[in-house]
């Protein structure tokens, strides 16, 4: 026992009576800022998470938004409320999915379950990202439907509160659904492609955001319906482009519907999440 | 804090999965500032063991304590007195290193200066540099500067030198050196005998969930009483002599030659024969 360095030797076992740890607040907003820095440092995210709606958005509009769709409304404003809600699902379910399995697999979460850090922390921290990375989303699509495609703001307070609640229930939602994802993929590398994107492209197909939700067939309207992501549109749609109502099914938005069928999303995701979250992989030994 | 009783107290640890035994009955004790290491093939129990009494895994049967608390059951005041290394791939690519370990020093009531673990590691030229761009031995040492940034009192640290040059394994030696010194106590798994040599004050082999042979390197498994081969350098050929009593054949071939033996050496097995010994040359 010869070899010594100065702060190895100083590193003296502590026999007072400990400090208090930090509090979750303080962890917690800790996390979050990590979290947005990896997320804008990460090519891939910022790329196939943030980037892809604006990118869509762009694309679509250019090849059939000046399209008419009846009833005043035109092709363009509704690829502007249906990438609104597919960029808020983007930055939510796929995101926290993505990633979340990712930190898994590269033991992140067994590393941060040896910490005394609160589990309450490390979910704050994915709020705070979340919710910057989907304002910041909004925003985007939000200049880009001004720039080129005559989007009108709405002037009237009661529809930005409609708005605030529909992104506030379906960011929830996606979020909790994007967690409970993040448990599927046998192996983050290899299958959270399949397993985790490939139903939110099918979904964002068939619930009004690559395709107006009013071209999509009957049968396939029922099953985007069961899901989250049309209901966000849907609400996104009222408050963006209120003139399409006359396309919408029944002629109605159907706000009571849609806060109902939210809430029961964040319900089962919570408690799904709840049943399913793990800090290690099962296989891991 | 319980400052009298062992740091780490086991007995009968038992754990299966799939009705198949991982730990079979396992009995430890580590004293306060100790250097314990547990040796053992893939698969005979080694981290299961560990990974219960860092917390990670429930158990099936024993009791266990781990600075006077229950790893199960045990909270965040319990993990802010532990410090674990684990054998991570590439974590948290895009920070910096400086950033993870000022992030994880801020998870501890009293945590060590961000800036001296990074040091002590060897790892200042990097601070300011993204975690991805590390080599492999360069993360395995950010991994040792994230499991003592919050100044435990008790260290796991899993096959910590894997991929380490001999240079930095030797820098990483003085490192547990210190800290052992310093009153932590440190409880080590290993593949690599001579680390376990170096390092440990006692070591325990464990082969299909139980404790084979335990004690200080230099006597483990009876190595101090093995039979000793005595070797020499007759005129035509090399001779060797198996014996319990080395001390009379040296005196005989003494006597015998008139003073020097040419080519004398007395050896016991090593703890490397002794440990394949004891795991039955598995490995």
């Amino acid at each position: 026992m010869t070899a010594t360095s100065s702060a190895g030797a100083s590193m003296v076992v502590r026999t007072t009576a400990q400090a208090p740890l930090p509090g979750v607040w303080r962890v917690g907003w800790s996390r979050g800022r990590v979290e947005l820095k990896s997320f804008f440092r990460e090519r891939e995210s910022v790329v196939f998470i943030f980037a892809m709606p604006a990118v869509m958005l762009v694309l679509l509009g250019a090849i059939f938004g000046g399209q008419g769709a009846g009833h005043g409304v035109s092709i363009g404003d509704l690829y502007v409320a249906g990438l609104i809600g597919g960029g808020v699902m983007a930055t939510s379910y796929q995101n926290l999915g993505m990633s979340v399995a990712f930190e898994r697999e590269r033991f992140t979460l067994k590393r941060l379950r040896g910490t005394p850090m609160p589990a309450a922390a490390y979910f704050g921290g994915k709020i705070i990202q979340v919710l910057v990375a989907a304002v910041a989303e909004v925003t985007v699509l939000i200049a880009v439907g001004l720039a080129f495609y005559h989007l009108q703001l709405p002037t009237s307070l009661a529809v930005w509160w409609t708005f605030v609640w529909v992104f506030t229930l379906g960011v929830a939602a996606c979020s909790l659904l994007g967690i409970a994802a993040s448990s599927l993929p046998r192996s983050a590398a290899r299958n959270a492609v399949a397993v985790i994107t490939l139903p939110f492209v099918v979904l964002q197909f068939i619930s009004g955001v690559y395709v107006p939700f009013f071209l999509v067939p009957m049968w396939l309207r029922d099953i985007a319906s069961v899901f989250p992501l049309e209901w966000m549109c849907r609400g996104v749609r009222s408050v963006f482009v209120p003139q399409a109502i006359a396309l919408e099914p029944g002629h109605s938005w159907a706000h009571g519907q849609t806060a109902l069928v939210l809430l029961a999303w964040v319900g089962a995701g919570l408690v799904l999440c709840l049943k399913t979250f793990r800090w290690q992989s099962p296989q891991g030994r | 804090m319980n400052t009298s009783g062992p740091a780490v107290q086991a007995h009968g640890l038992r754990k299966s999965y799939g009705g198949v035994a991982a730990v079979a009955g396992i009995d430890l004790e580590i004293a306060p500032g100790e250097v314990f290491a547990l040796l053992g093939p893939n698969g005979a129990g080694k981290t299961t063991t560990v990974e219960i009494l860092e917390g990670y895994r429930g158990r099936d049967g024993g009791e266990v304590s781990v600075l006077g608390e229950d790893p199960q059951r045990a909270g965040p005041a319990w993990r802010a007195r532990i410090g674990i290394v684990l054998q991570l791939a590439v974590d948290s690519p895009e920070l910096t290193v400086a950033e993870m370990v000022g992030h994880f020093a801020g998870f501890y009531p009293s945590p060590r200066r961000p800036a001296e673990m990074i040091d002590m590691v060897g790892l200042t030229d990097k601070a300011r540099s993204r975690i991805r761009t590390l080599s492999g031995g360069q993360l395995r040492r950010l991994d040792v500067a994230l499991g003592l940034v919050g100044g435990p009192e008790l260290l796991f640290l899993d096959e910590p030198t894997t991929g380490f040059d001999p240079a930095a394994r030797r820098a990483f030696w003085a490192v547990i050196r210190s800290l052992s010194g310093g009153g932590v106590t440190v409880l080590l798994t290993t593949h690599y005998l001579d680390e376990a040599a170096e390092l440990a004050d006692r070591v325990a082999v464990i082969r299909d969930g139980v404790i084979v042979a335990e004690g200080p390197p230099a006597s483990l498994g009876g190595r101090t009483s093995a039979a000793a081969v005595v070797s020499w350098q007759d005129h035509d050929a090399p001779r060797q002599e198996q014996t319990d009593e080395p001390t009379r054949v040296v005196a005989e071939l003494a006597a015998r030659y008139g003073g020097e033996v040419p080519g004398l050496t007395v050896t016991r097995p090593s703890l490397e024969d002794v440990y394949l010994e004891l795991i039955g040359g598995q490995s």
